[in-house]
């Protein structure tokens, strides 16, 4: 097989994993606090058609980029009043949270359907022919792209060796213990859920405004389950969820190669691959159950009780 | 006591609204019922242009968006047909049981039933778009045009609208290039962007320069602009999204027909009809050639579109081998409507297996 193919395909691995890398790695630190928000998806789709709406109307992608990431944010306030302020089911809010940004994104997009976005610049472009396999792997990718792939390892450098890494750890794992050593418990969660949004909305605007420059309704097509869902097999590492979003987009760009040369595997079950094949890597990869329990936030999904 | 109080609010509220709508009941009123969202830039967007000609005309309609197949479309339908319209039209091939059904309870009010085949009562008619003439255009195109020999096809769901449109595509390309190969790769979608954009890469990554689709979303055109190859638009014109890439749309136009009928029901002169039109009656029509066509093969396609609009050329005329080389239409016939509404079997030259 030519070399130049595989750079190809590389690359198009990397493209398709990219909103599934910035939403699992916002939604990490948001979970690492004892926060579970399942909105993943609706804040996704928030981030996609703010980031595109921004675009049309002011032409500038700068101010659209950083409108999605503020529009998860302020969706994501939402989930955060809810739940830490009033106290309410970190479960059931955080579905309301998905409905709620499928609907009202819907609303929004109205208006935007059937207008072809705009070209977002790249990085490095000149150099895309410069070196054979390698260079459309490194080069010609937009900034959000070489920023998900850098997000892993500041992410796990960020809760391994900052003490703020620290603190968001323990608030998650013994909010009762953090509490008393004077932390404000419910200020870290508040920080920490707002960044998941944040990022949520960067995925989203990745789609809208890099990938598929476009706007239809319920374009994140399920990509915010399947990044929860990379949260959890990952057993919350982040260089894990690099992995898991690698091999969930490869079998997806692969199984659509095999198709194309004409493998005859059913092609359901080629469909079905990605999934399957995913959750099973991430099982081996983490089944160390001693690892797991103390990688789990102890605290997931709970609500913390304390006046102050 | 806050209960109560809201529930009677609402079933006033309820109340109202059933008897303004019955009320002014009197003009004739269309209703729609969209399988997906009127966003979806594809399928249900253009039945939602046709509604709004129709609207246009003059008449008052109502739409529903997203009605799942289920018990949930009869639920919908008896709803729309007891607030006081007069012609409804069910536009996904899964509302076929409930469209019968309810017409059954409501013998005065019209259903008009997209790409069914079931009229079992007198106030059902169906009616379907010979997509594939305008597939037979875009396989004439790409056969002309492609310099790889490798066209790429991005297909949906495998069923007999698809797998005809897989066809009459490949039967014309290779009708002007006997040496191409179409490259089918199933999205199992209708519309997903990042699927259908990355099953598009894959395909141009093997080699195609030239893509069709079949299913709604622009991402496959887009993604052709940006690799510098051409593509064709599907459901709507998409030259606006890739207008070096998009060679010509096949663009779904229901307007028309749904004026007419909704016209017939106020004269009084609605019948059961079974409608399938193509190019020649405008149901399907053939977006402005792109630039990038050259002379020859414009005139060629011109003309090709006048013949298929006369029905002087039929899409699928014999001698049709399928895979196997077993004769599907003998040479001097054509297809009847029959064989090609049931059609789940590829041509020779189409390359892989049906999924089953």
């Amino acid at each position: 097989m030519d070399i130049n193919f595989v750079g190809l395909i590389i690359t198009s691995i990397m493209a398709s994993a990219v909103p599934l890398i910035l939403a699992s790695c916002g939604e990490l630190i948001t979970e690492r606090s004892g926060v579970l928000n399942l909105g993943v998806e609706g804040m996704m789709i928030i981030g996609a058609i703010s980031g595109f709406a921004i675009m049309t109307v002011t032409g500038s992608l700068i101010l659209a980029v950083l409108g999605a990431m503020l529009a998860g944010v302020l969706i994501s306030t939402i989930f955060a009043f809810l739940t830490q302020t009033l106290i309410t089911n970190h479960v059931a809010t955080g579905l309301a949270l998905t409905i709620f940004g499928i609907g009202i994104s819907a609303m929004i997009g109205k208006n935007f359907v059937g207008i072809p976005g705009k070209e977002f610049p790249v990085l490095f472009g000149s150099l895309k022919d410069a070196i054979p396999f390698l260079s459309p792997i490194l080069f010609g990718h937009s900034i959000v792209f070489y920023f998900a792939f850098a997000l892993p390892f500041l992410t796990n450098y960020f809760l391994k060796k900052t003490k703020i890494g620290l603190i968001l750890r323990a608030v998650g794992d013994s909010p009762d213990s953090a509490s008393n050593q004077g932390i404000n418990v419910r200020l870290v969660r508040y920080l920490c859920i707002l960044y998941g949004g944040a990022m949520c909305g960067l995925a989203g605007a990745y789609l809208s405004m890099i990938y598929t420059p476009q706007w239809i309704e319920n374009m994140t097509g399920g990509r915010g389950w399947i990044a929860l869902a990379l949260v959890v097999f990952s057993t919350w590492n982040p260089i894990k969820i690099l992995i898991g979003a690698m091999i969930f987009g490869g079998l997806t760009i692969i199984q659509f190669h095999m198709q194309a040369i004409g493998v005859r595997i059913p092609v359901q079950f080629l469909t079905a691959l990605p999934y399957i094949v995913t959750i099973i890597v991430l099982v081996v990869i983490s089944r160390d159950s001693r690892k797991i329990r103390l990688s789990t936030p102890s605290s997931l999904g709970k609500s913390f009780y304390k006046d102050n | 006591m806050h209960k109560t109080l809201i529930r009677s609010f609402v079933s006033s509220l309820v109340f109202l609204f059933t008897f303004t709508v019955a009320a002014v009941a009197k003009d004739v009123k269309a209703a729609f019922v969209y399988i997906g969202p009127t966003g979806d830039h594809g399928w249900t967007y253009q039945h939602d242009v046709g509604r709004k000609a129709v609207e246009a005309a003059g008449y008052k309609t109502t739409y529903v968006e997203g009605v799942p197949e289920s018990a949930d479309a009869e639920r919908v339908l008896r709803q729309l047909a007891n607030s006081g319209h007069d012609i409804i039209f069910t536009t996904s091939f899964g509302y076929m049981n409930p469209t019968n059904k309810v017409a059954k309870e409501f013998p005065n009010v019209k259903f008009e039933h997209a790409t069914g085949y079931k009229r079992e009562h007198a106030n059902v008619s169906t009616y379907a778009a010979r997509f594939y003439e305008g597939r037979t255009i875009l396989g004439t195109i790409a056969g002309s045009m492609t310099k790889s020999n490798v066209i790429g096809y991005v297909a949906s769901f495998p069923i007999p609208e698809v797998i005809r449109g897989i066809n009459s595509f490949t039967l014309a390309a290779q009708k002007v290039n006997p040496n191409i190969k179409t490259k089918i790769v199933w999205a199992f979608t209708w519309y997903d962007p990042g699927k259908e954009a990355e099953a598009a890469k894959a395909l141009i990554d093997q080699g195609a320069d030239i893509i069709a689709q079949h299913t709604d979303s622009t991402a496959i055109v887009q993604i052709a602009e940006k690799s510098g190859i051409f593509a064709f638009g599907q459901a709507s014109d998409m030259d606006k999204f890739a207008p070096k890439a998009v060679l010509t749309s096949v663009e779904n136009n229901w307007g028309p027909y749904y004026v007419d009928r909704v016209k017939a029901v106020a004269n009084g002169t609605w019948n059961q009809k079974d409608t399938w039109h193509g190019i020649g009656d405008g149901m399907v029509v053939i977006s402005d050639l792109d630039s990038a066509i050259p002379a020859d093969v414009r005139a060629k396609v011109n003309q090709l579109e006048k013949d298929l609009a006369s029905g002087k050329v039929h899409s699928f005329t014999g001698p049709i081998y399928d895979q196997q080389g077993n004769l599907m239409v003998a040479e001097g016939k054509t297809a009847d409507d029959g064989m090609l509404a049931g059609m789940m079997t590829y041509v020779k030259g189409v390359e892989g297996d049906i999924p089953k």
